[in-house]
């Protein structure tokens, strides 16, 4: 039998003698020691005193950056790593908000180990500051937040949506499209809507009316997506006059909130964004509410968990679900438009390059709640920002730091996330017998 | 679980049906798309009402054309048709990793990469040893097999172990297995002597697949293959408990099957056949590698396996048709009426779509209800 299957072990009270508790224990402290010894890895191997940081605007010829002295700080992460690890060896750290806590102080403190380390001794005669990674973070993660809030409400209503993609893709193009032929970002964001909603009244239409199969069917849509998109694009005479009106978007333009924007560290990567990254986050309210506090949103769940039940007490499952993917599609084909609108401006080929394929993994390991598929999104991003960022320093080759983000997520499930459990009746059609 | 009927020889009749209907549905679908795409056409439209024949005319000329060239260019030539059989057959091998994951209750969106990482395996063997000419292609084979089943077995081994959902862990291994081929691409080792092109050497002659009649043997081994997951499937002990733990994880563990066991096996196999795939895209012809030699074979391979129902004998079927609509595609688009290749990607999605949707198909041709075609796999996530 795997040892897997059986964790699931009375850990409430001190005095455990279980063997799957003593494993889980033995298992986080060593992983954690190995933690601690990379780190301690960095502080014997840096050479350079300090490293600089600059954290909010631009860098001058007069900027003072801050400073970051390298030994006592990988020094005391060091040590801070290894009382964690003795914590968890003597069962301190069971399940529950101290771990999560200090799983998350000990994540920090080896990124920040990592990062200064990595912009520590290196050989060029001007050297890079360490910046601000959470600005490229906000970018990164606003449109895999939005796909996962999409899945999120999909697959609480019991239907899968592996076609996220598919409606990134649409989204993109469509928002292209009417940003350029009324030349107005605004109005690009409908248009990605729209088609969003209209990808979503497909994947409705065929697995609450007709069955199909929601993976198959899922795939299928981005399949299609993709195809439709790129023969669309191919019809766009290459003529620029014309190419102006239909795939030449007015980007959106950041939008500053005062007072908020000039919190220090976070203000600019939070509150100086367009006003795309405004609308992720009341959507992540919107949504979060939406589900646990109103009748609709139980509604959904129900729908999700126990469509017989569901209908028994007069739930119309196929409406509820109906109207749960179409909203979906709202959100998705913002997402989508961030890949033109928001972004870069005109549609490319495959403008939205996998990520809701990313978004997808982050609906999974957020447990198809919307709160923690946003705190997956957010950690994807981090990661593909610090990502970014290291790739400009020459310590690590840049073609092994792209997959990083990709590793992190792979670790962060394997080891953290675990077996998760869906929606009980997720991917099955409903019908009234 | 619902028992499943007694197949009767003659119920393969009513799916074929659906399935030829899909395909004519779809086509019908593409011709419109081929209408919106044909200046001529929308030129002649403009004038309609004066004068209605010219719009029927050109509208006629656009399909007709589209599509000769399309039927043509895949199976039209002794040429068209090795290239279609070339190209059906990573798409079979990939298609049947897919399949052997999903009768097992596994999502495999990860053939892509176990794709990459059987390819570089093969490339580098093929490319840097010097081996007598039987032996030098069958070690090449054999590092393709080894490095796709490393790769599918690490999704099996974190899902047997930690339960880490396969969706994801396929989708971040594809784009770690792509970062390692863009990476390795910068090395010395494999860049050709005095470039610093990403692209490896070319695999030497003696590691290529022997052709016969013009066609690589790669299609063969893919046969093979399929052969060999349908007895692993239908006539083994493994098979058997792989379909068990795909229908029902929870019961087959009560039945003292070892589910970890299963999952891992069921993903060492499927990297193992997309691995193949991958050593079928390097050693088919002499070529080498680049970080685009895979395309999206991968991918497509998810349509191909639903395509043919997650079965051995569909998935070849599927393969074929899908080999044969790329490379019609390419002669479409080269032809007279210029149909942009993206139009069979298009073509590809609606028919997988329509064979799904049997219910959709039957309605619009009338057929009767109880003709068969039933919809693949009714399960989603759980596993």
């Amino acid at each position: 039998m795997s040892t897997a299957t059986d964790e699931r072990s009375p850990g409430s009270t001190a005095t455990v003698r279980d063997p799957a508790e003593v494993q889980r224990r033995v298992k986080i402290s060593v992983t954690l020691l190995l933690v601690s010894a990379v780190i301690f890895y960095f502080w014997w191997t840096i050479d350079d005193k300090q490293v600089f940081y600059l954290l909010s605007g631009e860098r001058m010829r007069d900027t003072v950056p801050g400073q970051i002295s390298t030994h006592p700080v990988t020094l005391t992460c060091g040590i801070l790593v290894l009382v964690a690890a003795a914590a968890a060896a003597l069962g301190l750290l069971r399940r529950g908000a101290v771990t999560l806590v200090s799983m998350i102080i000990v994540g920090t403190a080896f990124l920040l180990c990592f990062v200064v380390w990595a912009y520590s001794d290196l050989d060029v005669a001007f050297k890079p500051w360490i910046t601000n990674p959470l600005p490229g973070t906000f970018a990164v993660a606003t449109p895999l937040v939005l796909g996962a809030l999409a899945g999120c409400l999909c697959e609480r209503a019991g239907v899968i949506n592996v076609a996220i993609e598919g409606q990134f893709l649409a989204g993109a193009f469509f928002a292209s499209v009417a940003a350029s032929l009324t030349y107005s970002a605004g109005a690009g964001l409908l248009g990605g809507i729209v088609a969003g909603i209209g990808i979503s009244a497909m994947l409705a239409l065929f697995s609450i009316r007709y069955l199909v199969n929601q993976v198959v069917l899922g795939v299928v849509l981005v399949v299609f997506a993709q195809g439709l998109t790129n023969f669309l694009l191919d019809q766009i005479p290459n003529d620029a006059t014309i190419k102006a009106y239909l795939n030449e978007p007015p980007k959106l333009q950041d939008v500053a909130i005062p007072g908020l924007s000039d919190i220090p560290l976070i203000g600019e990567a939070m509150f100086n964004q367009t006003i795309l990254v405004y609308i992720m986050y009341i959507s992540v309210v919107f949504v979060t509410f939406v589900m646990f506090e109103t009748r609709w949103g139980l509604r959904v769940r129900a729908v999700g968990e126990h469509p017989l039940a569901a209908d028994t007490v007069g739930i119309k499952v196929r409406r509820i679900r109906w109207q749960a993917v179409l909203l979906a599609g709202v959100f998705a084909g913002l997402g989508g438009a961030y890949y033109t609108v928001g972004s870069t401006g005109s549609f490319d080929k495959n403008a939205s390059s996998g990520n809701g394929f990313i978004a997808l993994a982050a609906v999974i390991m957020g447990r198809w709640h919307p709160l923690w598929a946003t705190f997956a999104a957010l950690f994807f991003g981090l990661m593909s920002s610090l990502r970014n960022q290291l790739s400009l320093v020459d310590k690590i080759p840049s073609e092994l730091l792209t997959m990083t983000p990709y590793l992190a997520t792979v670790i962060a499930v394997a080891g953290f996330v675990g077996r998760v459990r869906p929606p009980a009746a997720d991917g099955e059609p409903y019908v009234k017998s | 679980m619902r028992e499943r009927p007694l197949r009767l020889p003659a119920s393969w009749l009513p799916s074929v049906k659906v399935t030829m209907a899909s395909m004519v549905l779809a086509l019908l679908v593409g011709a419109l798309l081929i209408l919106v795409s044909d200046r001529q056409v929308i030129e002649s439209f403009r004038y309609f009402f004066s004068y209605p024949w010219d719009a029927f005319r050109h509208s006629g000329e656009a399909i007709g054309e589209s599509y000769k060239a399309l039927v043509s260019g895949s199976v039209g030539s002794w040429s068209a048709i090795t290239a279609t059989l070339e190209r059906a057959a990573p798409l079979i091998c990939a298609g049947l990793a897919v399949t052997l994951a999903f009768r097992a209750g596994l999502f495999n969106i990860g053939a892509q990469g176990q794709l990459i990482v059987g390819a570089v395996c093969a490339g580098y063997v093929g490319f840097h040893y010097e081996l007598p000419p039987v032996v030098h292609v069958l070690a090449a084979l054999l590092a393709a097999l080894v490095g796709g089943a490393l790769w599918g077995g690490i999704i099996g081994v974190l899902k047997a172990r930690t339960g880490a959902h396969e969706v994801i862990t396929t989708i971040m291994l594809n784009y770690v297995a792509a970062a390692l081929l863009t990476y390795l691409l910068t090395k010395e080792s494999f860049q050709q002597p005095g470039s610093n092109n990403p692209r490896s050497e070319k695999v030497d002659a003696a590691a290529t697949f022997p052709s016969i009649l013009g066609v690589h043997s790669g299609i063969v081994l893919a046969v093979l293959a399929a052969v060999g997951v349908w007895w692993l499937l239908e006539r083994s002990t493994v098979g058997f408990e792989l379909r068990a733990v795909g229908a029902n994880a929870d019961a087959s563990r009560t039945a003292g099957m070892s589910v970890a066991n299963v999952y891992t096996l069921a993903m060492v196999v499927a990297g193992l056949l997309a691995g193949l795939a991958g050593a079928q895209q390097v050693l088919g012809h002499q070529d080498s590698l680049t970080a685009s030699f895979g395309g999206s074979i991968g991918f497509d391979a998810i349509t191909v396996a639903l395509l043919g129902r997650a079965t051995p004998l569909g998935t070849v079927l599927a393969g074929l048709l899908f080999g044969a609509l790329s490379t019609g595609g390419l002669a479409m688009q080269a032809g007279a009426a210029s149909t942009p290749l993206a139009l069979t990607q298009v073509l590809q999605a609606l028919i997988v779509l329509f064979v799904a949707a049997p219910a959709l198909v039957k309605a619009v041709f009338r057929f009767r209800e109880s003709d068969g075609g039933g919809a693949v796999m009714a399960k989603g996530w759980n596993s």
